[in-house]
């Protein structure tokens, strides 16, 4: 019974985990109907960020994780606005190719400057604290903070969607694009705006990816598949629904890992299928594909 | 005075074939038949060499037939690839079959395999098709890494007594003089040959009938074409599942000649859909000869770079960004637009004078 009560504490927490890898996909895709497929490797890309200054300049992985901030929101912006932005059409075939292509270039690129090796971001005693629940369950400081980091990732989206003028301006552009321009606005600034701001949540997302867990140059393509079925099991368009869906999938996966530790990655892919056959547009569908 | 003269009330006809494709047929015909007899001559190195282009252009044409007419950006074919190669280790080692015959039954199980896949995934439209069917790959890879009599996550070998026992092994043998793992090696070069030109084949007549016509349309513009009444989940089912059965066929071929199977390298993305991509796009995505284009360029860059690993990758993926922003027809597109030529058309042309072909349609 504890187990069980355990594996569900931590499924939610692990949820977290996922929402945060999902935000960002869910953010790009919201505003500007771009699936990119290197979302795991800038997601690993910004860890190595995060340890290499950690690892130059002395700092915690928190306060590293703080200084990358600016650093990873203008390479976002760059690569939106160098390339991305000239991929985006009609033709579903150059985003989705030049994302592929550029996760290859990432992955290979680290592994030529990091090695294979696993890494891990160290924090000192926070990783190991813990605190217990009742009924024989306690969890980690460090998943509670991810869970915390990512509700509150969400809220700020949710503000900067639908409170602020430059959320009007990404509703404005998903909805019309064409009306968008002819108000005014800047397409290409509005995108790679955007892709600033998911680079922003990609660093939170990592500096918890290296806390919890050893990473490696080649772990990104299963981060993607994650955050992918988070955001569709949460139904598209719908930031709180991406919350639900990581937590959905983290409960998947150790529920399924509480039978045989080896069923952990299977069972979170086979309840993202059967939700897709009998919910195809996911659990809290806000827009329409 | 021919075509519009007998026939006054319509001055146009529709025509497929070009000047040049039939001498391109010719041509093919006299490759297909150096190739089959090349293991009389050549060295057994080239033999061993031209069975990875062989396969890797059948992967392509497939893929190419999935994204560049069906509009199935499809991430995940290294399923199949994986499954039919399983499939023949589970026919050949417990199963006893022969490898020869395991490999049109690989084929046939992909089928059954391909159809319920595919009704779960194209629940996922465009881009999210493409990382749905990644993960089905996925859930495909973390299966057969959990059949333990395959080896399980460490995976297994075909012992010589399966791969040395292929029916025509003797025949080859005292035919060519050469000694048993050589004539192995040539069984395998003519069942790669034998897939890759079937392949071929097939996915130039589908394209050149009344199928090929409905997948032109969808490709052009899918709502156009279901306005003219092509039943678009139906077409593009058929490609998915013909293209899995195909797949799987070469997949077994594969691990015929690699004679050793993991899940991770069986169901590796890199190696049979991101070289695949790289193969389609940089050749040109939508036409017959591009994949052909494109396999040759990989195999001198693979056969000359290699052994850089990651910063061969890191080049592979910059060549095929950069063909996809400034080329994105590449680079047989560029040629065939740049001297209006096709080898293997596949397009109607509506020629409205009879003596002038050359009238664009």
């Amino acid at each position: 019974m504890t187990d069980w009560l355990n594996a569900l504490a931590q499924g939610v927490l692990l949820g977290g985990l996922y929402a945060l890898f999902a935000a960002g996909l869910s953010l790009i895709f919201g505003v500007m109907r771009l699936v990119n497929l290197a979302h795991g490797d800038l997601i690993v890309l910004a860890a190595f960020v995060i340890l290499f200054l950690a690892g130059k300049l002395g700092l915690d992985p928190f306060v590293a994780a703080m200084v990358s901030l600016p650093i990873l929101f203008m390479v976002g912006y760059a690569l939106q606005h160098v390339l991305l932005n000239r991929t985006l059409g009609r033709d579903l075939l150059p985003p989705l190719l030049v994302t592929f292509g550029l996760s290859i270039i990432i992955q290979n690129g680290l592994l030529e400057i990091f090695s294979a090796d696993s890494q891990r971001l160290r924090s000192g005693s926070i990783e190991t604290a813990s605190f217990a629940l009742g009924g024989g369950v306690a969890v980690g400081v460090v998943p509670v903070l991810t869970l915390l980091s990512a509700i509150a990732v969400i809220v700020v989206l949710n503000f900067v969607f639908y409170r602020t003028a430059l959320g009007r301006a990404f509703r404005a552009t998903s909805d019309d694009l064409e009306i968008a321009q002819l108000m005014g606005i800047d397409h290409r600034r509005i995108f790679a705006t955007a892709m600033g701001l998911a680079f922003v949540v990609i660093a939170i997302a990592a500096l918890y990816l290296g806390l919890r867990a050893n990473f490696d140059p080649s772990i990104g393509p299963a981060r993607l598949l994650y955050a992918f079925e988070a955001v569709i099991i949460g139904g598209l368009g719908s930031f709180w629904g991406t919350l639900a869906g990581g937590i959905i999938l983290g409960l998947a996966q150790t529920v399924g890992a509480q039978f045989d530790p080896e069923w952990q990655i299977l069972s979170g892919h086979l309840a993202f299928l059967l939700l897709l056959v009998f919910k195809p547009r996911g659990l809290f569908p806000r827009a329409l594909d | 005075m021919d075509a519009g003269a007998a026939q006054p009330a319509q001055p146009f006809r529709i025509q497929t074939a070009a000047g040049a494709s039939r001498f391109a047929w010719a041509a093919a015909c006299c490759i297909l038949l150096v190739l089959a007899l090349l293991p009389a001559f050549a060295a057994r190195n080239l033999i061993q060499d031209l069975i990875f282009p062989f396969y890797m252009l059948a992967l392509a044409q497939c893929w190419n037939l999935l994204a560049g007419y069906a509009g199935l950006i499809s991430v995940g074919q290294q399923a199949f690839v994986g499954l039919g190669g399983y499939l023949l280790f589970a026919l050949t080692l417990p199963g006893g079959i022969n490898p020869l015959l395991a490999i049109p039954i690989a084929g046939v199980v992909s089928a059954i395999f391909a159809l319920p896949t595919a009704l779960i995934v194209f629940r996922l439209r465009g881009a999210y098709f493409a990382i749905g069917s990644w993960v089905v790959a996925e859930v495909y890879r973390l299966v057969f890494a959990q059949f333990k009599a395959l080896g399980g996550g460490t995976g297994t070998s075909l012992p010589p007594s399966v791969t040395s026992t292929m029916p025509g092994i003797e025949w080859v043998k005292s035919l060519l003089n050469v000694r048993t793992p050589a004539a192995r090696d040539i069984i395998s070069y003519w069942v790669a040959l034998a897939l890759m030109a079937v392949t071929l084949a097939l996915v130039y007549l589908v394209l050149r009938s009344r199928r090929g016509l409905a997948l032109g349309a969808i490709r052009d513009q899918e709502a156009a074409a279901a306005s003219l009444g092509v039943d678009i989940y139906r077409v593009k089912l058929a490609v998915y599942v013909a293209t899995g059965a195909l797949t799987g066929m070469i997949g077994a071929l594969i691990y015929l000649q690699k004679a050793r199977i993991s899940p991770d390298a069986a169901f590796s993305v890199l190696d049979w859909t991101a070289y695949v991509i790289f193969i389609v796009v940089i050749g040109g995505i939508g036409t017959m000869e591009g994949p052909a284009v494109g396999t040759v360029i990989f195999y001198l860059l693979q056969r000359n770079l290699a052994d850089f690993g990651a910063w061969y990758l890191i080049l592979l993926g910059t060549l095929g960004i950069l063909v996809m922003l400034f080329a994105p027809r590449g680079l047989w597109g560029f040629i065939a637009d740049r001297y209006d030529l096709t080898f293997f058309p596949t397009r109607r042309r509506l020629v409205v004078h009879a003596r002038d072909p050359t009238t664009p349609g």
